[in-house]
């Protein structure tokens, strides 16, 4: 690793302040990517700001038909939350199968939804659900937050506090991991409810996480794994690499599309 | 050089470590606790796997100034000060849980965090998920399951001696 300043602030403000004095800073949460990048010297930061010190990122709450977690909770605790395993099961089950117990006892869903990785799971579930990211200046909905491969709507310097999803009267997700990582190399989330009926895919993107809108179509005309008889997806817009083919993933979208299905009933 | 203070294995530790020192360079090479192993470096294999505020986690994927005022306990702080082993320990140790060992200490830490989570018991195939993040190159996966499924009987109360491996 170079060198860097390490901060822990122990408040929004004066992490939003360390991150604007210094273009080169970089905010950090789990740091389960950052450290990783850090260590390879991919990545050349003044300095860390370490958002772990933070009460306020922190907890889940449940009122009104939302679900709103703060950006520094981790996976280990969505995917044991009481709350959220009844509220919204596939976003418990979801965090529940990120990477391996280590990870999950240190990601956060903040750094995950704002590091954007184009196999990550979290993007699925914001999508699939409509959510809402909240961050320390404005709310951006989950449609226009994630804008390319490791590409977000977030300014420089700007914090997800939380992000926030509408309970949806039926939701599942289905992932194909990548047997090494537990990457998804395809993971397509289904759900119907107040954010209509959505199919949001991860994995597979070249430009990140997308909704697949003639699933939705088919989908919000008849919700059964039938309506999706005959859809495929077009190849020109998916990611192919060692893992896999841009063919090979066309095809378990549609898998992964019918498995979710079964499962949300 | 900054200052980090943490109690490990149940004793208070204070030492100087540059702001990019990762937790497992503190661990072994300023406390010379050699027993939290580094495999592979990039935190896949889960070799340095110890436990911080009561959750394992990857030591060489964290820096040592995080884990300022944590309680740390690593495969040294386990057994008993007269030497009696932890059942972990012990089931490792009587199912022969281990080939070369590289990889055992982590597994040893983070088959307890997985034992003491699941209170309610884990089915052969619920350990097998629960050690995705540690790799064992011997590929000696079979009785390290043994071994976690009969320590969690005795961590869980259900008995009282560690059940006997199978005479060959």
């Amino acid at each position: 690793m170079y060198e860097f300043t390490y901060h822990r602030p122990g408040s929004i403000a004066d992490a939003v302040k360390l991150l604007a004095g210094d273009p080169d800073a970089r905010p950090m949460s789990g740091g389960m990517t950052l450290i990783p990048t850090l260590k390879q010297r991919l990545a050349r930061p003044t300095s860390v700001v370490d958002l772990s010190g933070i009460a306020e990122l922190k907890g889940i709450t449940v009122s009104g038909g939302t679900v709103k977690i703060g950006g520094m909770t981790t996976h280990a605790a969505v995917a044991t939350s009481a709350e959220v395993q009844k509220a919204i099961p596939a976003l418990a089950k979801l965090a529940a199968h990120i990477g391996d117990n280590q990870v999950r006892n240190r990601g956060t869903i903040g750094g995950s939804v704002a590091n954007h990785d184009p196999a990550a799971d979290y993007p699925g579930a914001l999508l699939g659900l409509g959510a809402t990211v909240h961050t320390d200046k404005r709310t951006i909905a989950a449609d226009d937050f994630f804008t390319g491969m490791f590409s977000t709507a977030l300014n420089p310097g700007e914090i997800v506090t939380a992000v926030s999803f509408p309970v949806p009267e039926k939701a599942a997700y289905a992932k194909f991991p990548n047997p090494a990582s537990r990457y998804a190399m395809v993971g397509v989330f289904v759900a119907k409810g107040p954010s209509g009926v959505r199919v949001a895919v991860t994995g597979a993107g070249a430009d990140g996480a997308f909704r697949h809108k003639a699933m939705e179509e088919a989908l919000a005309t008849k919700w059964s794994a039938s309506a999706l008889e005959g859809i495929t997806t077009p190849q020109d817009t998916l990611n192919g690499d060692i893992h896999a083919s841009k063919e090979y993933r066309a095809h378990l979208i549609g898998v992964m599309a019918r498995r979710a299905l079964a499962a949300a009933g | 050089m900054p200052r980090v203070s943490l109690t490990v294995n149940g004793k208070p530790v204070s030492a100087e470590v540059e702001d990019r020192t990762l937790l497992v360079e503190l661990l072994r090479e300023t406390l010379r606790l050699t027993g939290t192993h580094v495999g592979c470096d990039t935190s896949q294999c889960g070799a340095c796997v110890v436990h911080v505020n009561g959750d394992s986690i990857k030591s060489c994927t964290l820096l040592a100034r995080q884990a300022e005022g944590a309680e740390v306990v690593t495969i040294e702080g386990l057994a008993a000060a007269d030497g009696t082993l932890h059942p972990m320990q012990e089931a490792f140790r009587e199912y022969h849980a281990l080939q070369c060992g590289f990889c055992t200490p982590g597994m040893v830490m983070s088959a307890i965090d997985l034992v003491k989570k699941n209170p309610q018991g884990l089915s052969e195939q619920e350990i097998r998920e629960g050690l995705e993040g540690n790799l064992c190159r011997c590929t000696g996966y079979h009785n390290i399951v043994k071994a976690i499924d009969a320590a969690q009987q005795v961590m869980h109360g259900k008995v009282k001696e560690l059940p006997r491996a199978a005479a060959e």
